[in-house]
């Protein structure tokens, strides 16, 4: 079982969110070209350590928030 | 296989048997060069398949086959051994078929028995839009020569009596995708056989040899790694080996290698578990896959039942069981099968998958030369196992990129190409 500290609702088994990825920043869409677009929707460091990851609280607040896990042992740190 | 092969047979089973003499080594323990024609990363199921084609066809045998632990190790000793072609894509269809084939004669051809089961493939529909994704998987199916229908409920309780098919359930089962050449086949002989084959014909398979750095020069990123350069060996942990061929097929580990030569790839490693019951009389005939109840289950000739679900929803590379998975998986197994009560699981364990968006593999060659990819091989690349080695050997040995292998290639993210397998891949596999 993975605990997720969510900032508003606090520590929630991980069945209550939805576990949205690493972060990756968002291109322009008005100004990104088709590569950049798709590169940004589809290609993933896929990290084993320490990642920056969105999660969002599906079944509490129903917030996006971010957190660092690391992907090899799911120990979970806060982000300041 | 050549002439210095250990062949196995009845006679020599019955010897040994009688002698209890033992058998010998199924490979060898090679010494380990620093160059070769073409380095593979990862041994399971695909890195020696592709080994074992590039000697046997290409006669290109100047090859290493390293992995990090044993050969085996991930997906390839971990998963359900669920084959089957029944895909929805002209191009997935076409190309699991074709595994199938080579399922069909394995046995003979690596002179092992791969327990190959054909015993159908049943994939049920709870609601109006998987019967509608099924009609419209066994048109793609049919045209193609592959034999795959929609069956109604009566004819499910036909194929496998220990359904529940009354209309009385949580999820009534509205009909079902029949797939009678599906099976299951032994997937560690699968490797064995391909292991031992590709030792014969002189490739080499170097197990507890990490791989720590792929070797570039000449691309646009930091140490000559990336787009427009080429590949010049692998770092690993006894050494380093120069190579013009690198080839990944790490399956879980594939992103962190691919990073090691500039090429991200659109792949994110989750956990999928599965488990056993203890033995029973044999009573389950097919596969039965149920993708609204999040579960597949096949019995094994010693009577096991074997479970699985769809990948853990949360993205890792640590692999261990959670009671989650246990507890979905018995509620769902209970509403299809609610004779089963009373069974005991025995086993529950894990391994890593290397998800698409698409669900569907990437594969061939790389924007930097010499490095090339077998990968994305998710929660179904054990059916796939033998088309993509001979495809992928086919690749390297002649430069271009094989016909079958051309809709799976990296380029397909950046241009918008995909090939949405999700509808048959979700949760069978
Ligand atoms: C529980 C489960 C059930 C499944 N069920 C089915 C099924 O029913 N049908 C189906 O078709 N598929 C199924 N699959 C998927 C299938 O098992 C995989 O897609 C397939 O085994 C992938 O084979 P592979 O050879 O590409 O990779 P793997 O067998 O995973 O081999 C990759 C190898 O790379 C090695 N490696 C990693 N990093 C390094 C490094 N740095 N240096 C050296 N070596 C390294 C690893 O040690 C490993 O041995 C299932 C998977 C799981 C986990
Ligand atoms: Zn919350």
């Amino acid at each position: 079982m993975i605990i997720v500290p969510c900032p508003h609702c606090g520590p929630r088994n991980s069945v209550d969110l939805r576990n949205c990825g690493e972060v990756v920043n968002r291109p322009n869409p008005d100004t990104a070209t088709l590569t950049e677009w798709r590169t940004y929707l589809y290609l993933r460091e896929n990290a084993a350590g320490w990642v920056s990851e969105t999660w969002y609280c599906r079944a509490g607040c129903r917030r996006y928030f971010t957190i660092e896990r690391n992907t090899v042992t799911n120990e979970i740190r806060d982000q300041s | 296989m050549p002439q210095h092969a250990y062949k196995y047979s009845a006679a020599k089973l019955l010897r040994h048997g009688l002698t209890r003499g033992t058998w010998p080594r199924m490979w060898r323990q090679p010494e380990f060069k620093d160059t070769y024609d073409v380095v593979i990363i990862g041994g399971g199921l695909h890195g020696l398949a592709t080994a074992y084609y590039l000697a046997t066809e290409h006669g290109i045998t100047n090859v290493a086959v390293l992995d990090k632990g044993y050969l085996g190790g991930g997906g390839s000793g971990r998963n359900t051994a669920i084959v089957r072609s029944n895909y929805l894509t002209p191009e997935g269809v076409a190309f699991y078929d074709r595994s199938l084939h080579l399922y069909n004669t394995m046995a003979d051809d690596l002179n092992l028995n791969v327990m190959f089961s054909r015993r159908g493939h049943l994939t049920l529909a709870h609601t109006d839009s998987a019967l509608r994704t099924m009609h419209w998987r066994a048109e793609v199916n049919k045209l193609q020569g592959i034999d795959s229908s929609v069956i109604d409920p009566s004819d499910v309780k036909k194929e496998a009596p220990s359904l529940d098919v009354s209309p009385n359930t949580r999820y009534p089962i509205l009909g079902a995708l029949f797939h009678p050449p599906g099976g299951t086949v032994r997937h560690d002989a699968v490797v064995w056989g391909y292991a031992r084959a590709a030792d014969h014909h002189g490739v080499h398979l170097h197990q507890q040899t990490e791989v720590l750095d792929i070797l570039c020069e000449g691309g646009t990123g930091p140490e000559g790694k990336g787009p427009g350069g080429k590949v010049t060996g692998v770092r690993t942990s006894r050494g380093d080996i120069s190579a013009p061929i690198v080839v990944n097929c790490t399956a879980g580990w594939a992103s962190l290698i691919s990073n090691m030569a500039g090429v991200p790839l659109p792949i994110t490693t989750h956990p999928l578990q599965a488990a056993v019951t203890e033995p029973t009389k044999v009573f389950l005939p097919t596969v039965v896959v149920s993708g609204s109840l999040h579960v597949y289950v096949s019995q094994t000739d010693r009577g096991e039942l074997v479970f699985g679900a769809s990948v853990d929803p949360v993205g890792t590379y640590r692999v261990n069981g959670t009671l989650e998975f246990t507890e979905e998986l018995a509620g769902h197994v209970l509403e299809l099968m609610p004779g089963i009560s009373k069974m005991r699981l025995m086993r529950q364990w894990s391994g890593l998958c290397d998800m698409t968006p698409d669900y569907s593999p990437v594969m061939g060659f790389t924007p930097v030369e010499g490095y090339l990819v077998d990968v994305g091989w998710g929660t179904y690349g054990f059916k796939a196992g033998p088309v993509s080695g001979e495809t992928m050997a086919r690749t390297i040995a002649t430069g271009k990129t094989d016909e079958m292998i051309a809709p799976f290639n990296l380029s397909r993210f950046t241009e918008g190409d995909l090939v949405g397998e999700k509808g048959a891949a979700a949760v069978g596999h």
